[in-house]
């Protein structure tokens, strides 16, 4: 059998559905601990019907938007100024480096205890998880410009607001929407951990929730809709890579 | 107006220890096609470096009194723009639009890249982003181009079609030209006269001229004749003054048979 290169996801997906069926239908596990896929879509409706899966799904979106938004606006800033002045790039690199190899969840607890429960504290773990790789890309990227366009500019007669506007940004653009879709899927898995201990509500507390009622169908059910939402998180910033004046940054 | 656009007056020059140049003088004359030719690493593309007021020199005096653009050596093409916006930016000094647009229509035209207009450099040949590049340059209204080994990375057969291009482009815009190769056939082709520089600190050590009207076919004796003077100068063939007459009285031998 030969299938369409289009209809070959489609084509594991629905085999993994199948597998997943048959070790339910066989019962190697209780029902209680391996949900099978109609308890799951049973679960899905449930929640569907009670608006809880809506309020948890525009919790964590909001939470994300708001996290990463202002590390995106406040990490580029930051990193465009640093690859432009090697003494303070020295300076705060090593810090800058630390930050990014440490776990936001290891912020947990001071989360807690500066913001209490609630939005605050799962929106500063998520500005804590993107800032610092914005940061770090953001100085790659300025560092990568060839200098030969700087020269260019020079010579046509750029002001120095030109030379940003013109030059700079639009230089960096392909790397920086790279490093956009990686963050953008690191927040994403540090909302739902921060919200598991830090929320009241959202999507990683359903899954808590969920755990502690032993409700394994509504669990399944919420990685399943995080997983989509991040699969579709990643497709909307794709759409970026499609602007005519960046695709000679994946072209070549 | 002066009839020397382009002097370099008792220039020294060195980095750290490095001294690029001593004592070095040099006047381009207008309209002129000037080639520096040499071994590599002498300070070619620091002499234009020195000319577009890049660098300063330690001592000595460089006087450029027009208007000057440059090609490079790398891909220079903003990736972002197309080919209309890259070209346009040689036109950024007119205030109107009409001209603008009139000016670089007939740019398009010229280099031959009219259906071109809205693609990017990514989506070109090499020789084709080579022509936007030297279309750039020429656009609008400077004086001097400086060419930093503009062809050095195209392959062979585009190179001789990019010095033809070149050759037509200044006949329709002319310039006074300074082309630093490393390209001694192409020196011979296009220059009107070819300086050779020797090694660190370089100094002028031969200088050429070759009257002849452009486009030249590269195998015209008189190309021929000055490729093998300036090799000879470089050491790398004997400089009998016999060696190209022999060649010839070889060839006509060989129809003779």
């Amino acid at each position: 059998m030969r299938f369409k290169e289009s209809t070959l996801p489609i084509v594991v997906l629905l085999v993994a559905i199948v597998i997943w069926i048959a070790i339910s239908a066989l019962k190697f596990f209780p029902e209680s601990v391996f949900p099978s896929p109609m308890a799951v879509i049973h679960g899905f409706f449930e929640e569907l019907r009670s608006g809880r899966m809506v309020d948890d799904i525009v919790a964590s979106l909001f939470r994300v938007t708001t996290g990463f938004g202002l590390a995106v606006f406040t990490g580029i800033p930051v990193g465009l100024w640093l690859g432009n002045h090697a003494r303070a790039r020295s300076a705060f690199l090593p810090l800058i480096n630390f930050f990014r190899s440490l776990s936001p969840l290891a912020w947990i607890p001071f989360a807690i205890l500066w913001f209490g429960i609630g939005d605050l504290p799962t929106v500063f773990l998520i500005f804590m998880a993107s800032f610092f790789p914005l940061v770090l890309a953001t100085i790659a990227a300025v560092a990568n410009i060839p200098s030969v366009y700087f020269r260019v500019a020079r010579d046509y007669g750029f002001s120095s607001t030109e030379i940003l506007t013109n030059v700079t940004l639009p230089a960096i653009a392909p790397q920086v929407i790279t490093a956009l879709r990686v963050t953008a899927g690191l927040a994403w898995l540090v909302v739902v951990a921060a919200e598991m201990i830090a929320g009241r509500a959202g999507l990683g507390f359903a899954i808590w929730d969920a755990r502690n009622g032993l409700r394994m169908d509504l669990l399944v059910c919420g990685m399943i809709v995080i997983g989509v939402i991040g699969i579709l998180l990643d497709r909307i910033l794709f759409q970026l890579t499609k602007i005519p004046s960046v695709r000679w940054g994946y072209e070549r | 107006m002066n009839d020397k656009p382009l002097v370099v007056e008792d220039v020294s020059l060195s980095f750290g220890s490095i001294s690029v140049f001593q004592h070095l003088s040099l006047a381009i004359e207008r309209g002129e096609f000037v080639a520096v030719v040499g071994p590599s690493g002498c300070g070619k593309t620091t002499l234009l470096n020195l000319f577009s007021q890049f660098l300063k020199p330690n001592a000595g005096r460089v006087v450029c009194s027009e208007r000057l653009r440059m090609v490079y050596q790398t891909d220079s093409l903003f990736p972002w723009q197309t080919v209309s916006e890259n070209i346009a930016l040689g036109l950024r000094h007119l205030k109107e639009q009409a001209q603008r647009e009139r000016q670089l229509n007939e740019m398009l035209r010229l280099i031959k890249l009219e259906s071109f207009a809205n693609h990017y450099p990514h989506q070109l040949s090499g020789g084709m982003r080579q022509r936007v590049e030297l279309a750039r340059a020429l656009i609008g209204d400077s004086d001097i181009l400086l060419l930093d080994e503009p062809f050095s990375s195209l392959d062979y057969l585009t190179r001789i079609r990019m010095r033809n291009e070149l050759a037509r482009m200044l006949v329709q815009l002319p310039r006074t030209v300074v082309l630093v190769t490393h390209d001694i056939e192409e020196a011979a082709q296009l220059a009107d006269r070819i300086i050779v520089l020797s090694d660190r600190p370089a100094k002028i050590c031969a200088e050429f001229e070759v009257d002849l009207p452009r486009p030249r076919e590269l195998t015209h004796p008189a190309v021929v004749t000055t490729v093998h003077k300036i090799l000879a100068e470089l050491g790398f063939e004997h400089d009998t003054k016999h060696a190209i007459s022999d060649f010839r009285s070889q060839i006509s031998n060989v129809t003779q048979i």
